[in-house]
């Protein structure tokens, strides 16, 4: 039961506090909402603890009937691939409840209602093991999303939120299509046992066109990803969080979970052409994030960047390279969730974003800027940083399959460290630029601890990375050997 | 007549007596004298006649609609020498349609009262344009169907004009009539060729006559286009929509929420009746016009949809669109699967059209109509739960999980790909994704835009109670909605059998 937990307790807590918070001051509503992410998370910890690293199977396995006349189940599951992003989902959802504690003050229960059940929804992505139980829950994540888009967002808040509802709508709507089709052609909605259904070619090569429309708009991969920056622009910080640290990796793990292993020959077959479009997005996006001017934009940008590495990691169907993608998707969610807090850090006080609108931050952020600067040290991939390991793996894959591939990957990492840098400096060093950026104070105690954890986390996962990849390995290894046999 | 067609006409011959004994008794109520300016002041200050007619319309409802409830387990039965019958389908519409009615009238009390409408006239008419749907849904002959369908649109005829002084009501009557009237027409000109080439008027004799290889088939071609156009039209698909969205703004809320919710079930049962029990062997003929009128609509009204700013002519190309959705479920040849999806479609989209017209009936007020776009601005500010609601309806218009046009969406699909009509399956999602945009508008102007004034809750406790449940409804059906499948698919797999 401990996955009904993890998705239920956040749930629950979201409709209690939408239902007792309305009329009363926001002050209990906070604590009820922390209260609420916390005992969420202890939820999940045995998942980790408990874990059984000697089998790729599923785990903590729950299986109901929930719609009998099209054999669909409340089938819950974790496996190595998923079991991390579980815990992640349930940690940054604490992160964003404490992000928004003084800085959100209206309609407080509503932002937090619907970031605890956007929370719970986003868990139950991870865990499901129903096609249909999968899509239900992929796509209820859109009504809190939209909500806290539209309502707690920038000034172009509407356009962005449409933006993000209707381009997701436009994949996962092909899916479905793709879902019923494996439902006709195997009487269930089960995935592992669609993993062994007989397609043949053409079959194949259109489901895997279909999960790759949603996927690829939610990961998002180029072309397809234009909403993201629009989008993170205008989010408040908790969406900005929540959507770079969780809601993209949604796209990658479908990835992992559907394409691959339902349509191996058609992956194989099309695989040079995912690698060809994560190229894309890891150098153009790149150099696109060198330009910007403002900071969301530019990790938007950075975030895309990142995600393609983790693409292409995938589809050099080498362990290390899955492995490589797995680990740089559970990175990226600590680093850009700590850039996006540290950029609403400065939003708080500042109300811009432009990085021209500031310079010489360290003079008065002291404690701040270390924090940036390690985080910004961490996005382009400084070694003893959780963002080295995925990455080099990732490399050390291409290298491996391609000279050629791993060369262009690896200008990536430069590029990642021209953009990084070239804010910080912009943004922290220098002369103090104006009378605003003379009166900033720094970090008080809640964001100070916001960061920290965050950066133990991203050293930890740096320097040590073994339990992570212990508990990843087996189930890669498992999803690799059935990769190679072809279903033709 | 014998007295087993009593027992299975009882339910119908007991609305006829009690609408018409309540007109009666509501002539012999001593009135309380009126205010000034003719309209009733309060809720208690309504004429007292209306108030009996208007009770006593509830609580038969509410019996009528559970005796009919119960008898869906039952077996196909025929009466009346083969012109009534009442399969499970049949039972289960018509409990349907009874309870939408009744859910209809309480949402609008107050809405009526305000106008100056609650009068005994207007909920009379409602009841027998109930008891039209009752026949037209039993009918197992052609004339049967005709007169169910002829008393149920002349009742709506009198109830959208009964706002006498609004102009734009008035030209929503006319126009209704008018092109109501072509609609029969045509319908029964595609009846009277069916009749002259199989010589009968029993749906069970054409079906037979209808399967023989020698028959005429041009003339029965030619017949079938004609009844695909009037049932083209009582459904409300493209080309024959144009009343839908002019009758939807022009009549009063109330009104409206009569004819876009119960008949919209009695459409179905037409539908059903006549391609499916009737005009099987014709399939071939009308299987590529249905999927014609199902793409057009699903196109024409989700695009069109898109320009409206009044929520009611909104929600009008919304229905044609969902109609078209409707339509797709029963392309299959004598597939209960199928048939059952759209059965679930339809009574599932009669449930969130009640809420949805409800929900605007409770936002209006005296002197005001809560119908444009910007009337809903900033609405959750000052009730968050009823933006609530109107944010659960909307997304189950739009097909989103976990609400129940999800669900009702998801079968009609699987019915889809299951028919290899998987090209179909992939307009259809495309349209609503078009779709998706102009209910999210209505949930955008709630959520994301300031108030432009204060808004007003009026309506009883009840009523609020009541669309509160509606709401709910949608959201817990969507998350089971396994129960009701099943129902579904049992009510329809027995009547194929029975039939």
């Amino acid at each position: 039961m401990i996955l009904s937990y993890a998705i239920w307790i956040p749930i629950v807590f979201g409709l209690i506090i939408l239902i007792y918070g309305s009329e009363r001051p926001s002050s209990g509503v906070r604590y009820l909402a922390l209260f609420g992410s916390v005992l969420g998370f202890i939820a999940t910890l045995p998942l980790v603890f408990r874990f059984d690293e000697t089998t790729a199977g599923m785990q903590f396995v729950e299986k109901f009937s929930w719609i009998e006349r099209y054999d669909i189940n409340y089938h819950l599951g974790v496996d190595g691939i998923s079991v991390w992003f579980v815990v992640l989902t349930a940690f940054i959802n604490i992160i964003v409840v404490v992000a928004a504690w003084e800085v959100i003050t209206e309609k407080v229960s509503q932002y937090l209602a619907s970031f605890m059940i956007l929370s719970g929804l986003m868990i139950g992505v991870f865990s499901a093991l129903d096609g249909m139980l999968f899509y239900v829950f992929f796509e209820a994540t859109l009504i809190p999303m939209y909500i806290i888009i539209g309502v707690w967002g920038g000034k172009n808040r509407i356009y962005a939120a449409f933006k993000f509802f209707l381009y997701t709508l436009l994949g996962s709507l092909l899916t479905l299509i793709a879902l019923l089709y494996l439902y006709n052609a195997t009487n269930t909605f089960d995935i592992q046992t669609w993993h062994h259904a007989p397609l043949d070619i053409v079959e194949q090569i259109l489901i895997f066109s279909a999960f790759f429309m949603a996927f690829a708009v939610k990961v998002p991969m180029w072309p397809l990803h234009t909403w993201l920056p629009d989008v993170h622009v205008e989010a408040p910080t908790g969406g900005s969080v929540v959507l770079a640290a969780i809601m993209l990796k949604l796209g990658a793990y479908g990835f992992l979970r559907f394409s691959l292993p339902i349509a191996p020959d058609a992956s194989m077959y099309l695989g040079p052409f995912v690698i060809f479009l994560s190229l894309v997005a890891v150098i153009y996006v790149g150099l696109v994030a060198l330009v910007q001017k403002d900071m969301k934009k530019l990790v938007a940008y950075s975030s895309i960047a990142h995600m393609g590495f983790v693409t292409l990691g995938f589809f050099l169907f080498s362990p290390l390279g899955i492995e490589g993608g797995i680990i740089q998707m559970i990175s990226h969610g600590f680093i850009s969730g700590a850039m996006f807090l540290a950029i609403g850090v400065l939003y708080d006080r500042m109300h811009t974003r432009q990085i021209s609108d500031f310079g010489g931050v360290i003079h008065r952020m002291p404690k701040f800027s270390v924090f940036m600067v390690f985080m910004a040290m961490a996005n382009c991939g400084l070694p003893a940083t959780s963002g080295f390991v995925g990455e080099f793996m990732v490399i050390l894959a291409a290298v491996d399959y391609d000279f050629w591939i791993g060369l262009l990957a690896a200008t990536a990492l430069m590029l990642g460290a021209a953009y990084s840098l070239w804010m910080v400096k912009r943004v922290l060093f220098g002369a103090i630029a104006n009378k605003e950026v003379d009166a900033l104070t720094d970090i008080n105690g809640r964001e100070f601890l916001m960061m920290a954890v965050l950066s133990i986390c991203v050293l930890w996962m740096g320097v040590y990375p073994k339990p992570f990849t212990d508990i990843i390995h087996p189930a890669v290894i498992h999803l690799l050997e059935h990769v190679a046999i072809s279903k033709l | 007549m014998e007295l087993l067609d009593l027992i299975v006409l009882l339910p119908e011959l007991v609305i006829l007596l009690s609408a018409c004994m309540l007109l009666v008794l509501s002539v012999f109520v001593k009135e309380t004298p009126l205010a000034a300016d003719g309209m009733a002041r309060e809720v208690f200050d309504t004429p007292r006649g209306a108030n009996l007619v208007y009770n006593g319309a509830l609580v038969l409802l509410l019996v009528i609609g559970t005796v009919f409830a119960l008898r869906i387990p039952d077996l196909p039965i025929y009466a009346m020498m083969g012109l009534f019958q009442a399969d499970p389908l049949a039972n289960l519409l018509k409990s349907a349609s009874c309870f939408a009615l009744l859910i209809s009238l309480i949402y609008s009390r107050q809405y009526l009262v305000d106008r100056g409408m609650f009068r005994p006239d207007f909920i009379v008419l409602a009841l027998f344009a109930l008891l039209g749907q009752c026949v037209l849904i039993s009918g197992a002959n052609l004339l049967t169907l005709y007169l169910g369908l002829e008393l149920m649109a002349l009742s709506t005829y009198g109830l959208v004009a009964m706002r006498q002084d609004n102009a734009q009501s008035t030209e929503a009557a006319m126009k209704y009539f008018i092109l109501g009237a072509l609609a029969s027409g045509f319908l029964l000109y595609g009846m009277s060729m069916l009749y002259g080439v199989t010589g009968s008027l029993d749906l069970i004799e054409i079906f037979k006559a209808v399967a023989d290889p020698r028959i005429n088939h041009l003339i029965m071609a030619f017949g079938l286009v004609f009844i695909m156009a009037g049932l083209a039209f009582k459904l409300g698909v493209v080309p024959f929509h144009m009343w839908v969205p002019d009758v939807y703004q022009g009549a009063p809320t109330a009104v409206t929420l009569l004819i876009a919710a119960a008949p919209k079930l009695a459409a179905f049962a037409l539908l059903f009746r006549l391609l499916v029990n009737t005009l099987l062997p014709l399939f071939s003929d009308w299987q590529p016009m249905l999927i014609m009128l199902a793409v057009l609509s699903m196109v024409i009204g989700n695009v069109t949809a898109i320009a409206q700013t009044n929520i009611k002519r909104m929600l009008a190309y919304s229905a044609i669109a969902q109609m078209g959705f409707v339509l797709l479920g029963m392309l299959s040849v004598f597939d209960d699967h199928a048939y059952s999806a759209a059965l679930f479609y339809a009574v599932t989209y009669t449930l969130t059209t009640l809420a949805s017209f409800g929900f605007l009936m409770l936002l209006s007020k005296k002197g005001y109509d809560c119908e444009t776009l910007d009337s809903l601005k900033g609405l959750n500010k000052n009730y968050p739960w009823f933006a609530f609601m109107g944010l659960v309806m909307m997304f189950s218009l739009a097909g989103i999980p976990p609400t129940v046009g999800f669900a009702a969406k998801l079968s009609v699909l699987e019915a889809l790909v299951d028919a290899e009509y998987t090209a179909l399956a992939i307009i259809a999602v495309m349209a609503s994704l078009v779709g998706a945009f102009y209910y999210l508008r209505v949930v955008k102007v709630m959520y994301f835009d300031a108030p432009l004034r204060e808004h007003e809750i009026t309506g009883s406790g009840i009523s609020r109670g009541i669309l509160g449940l509606n709401s709910i409804a949608i959201l817990v059906l969507g998350i089971f909605p396994g129960a009701l499948m099943a129902l579904c698919l049992n009510v329809m797999r027995n009547t194929l059998l029975g039939g």
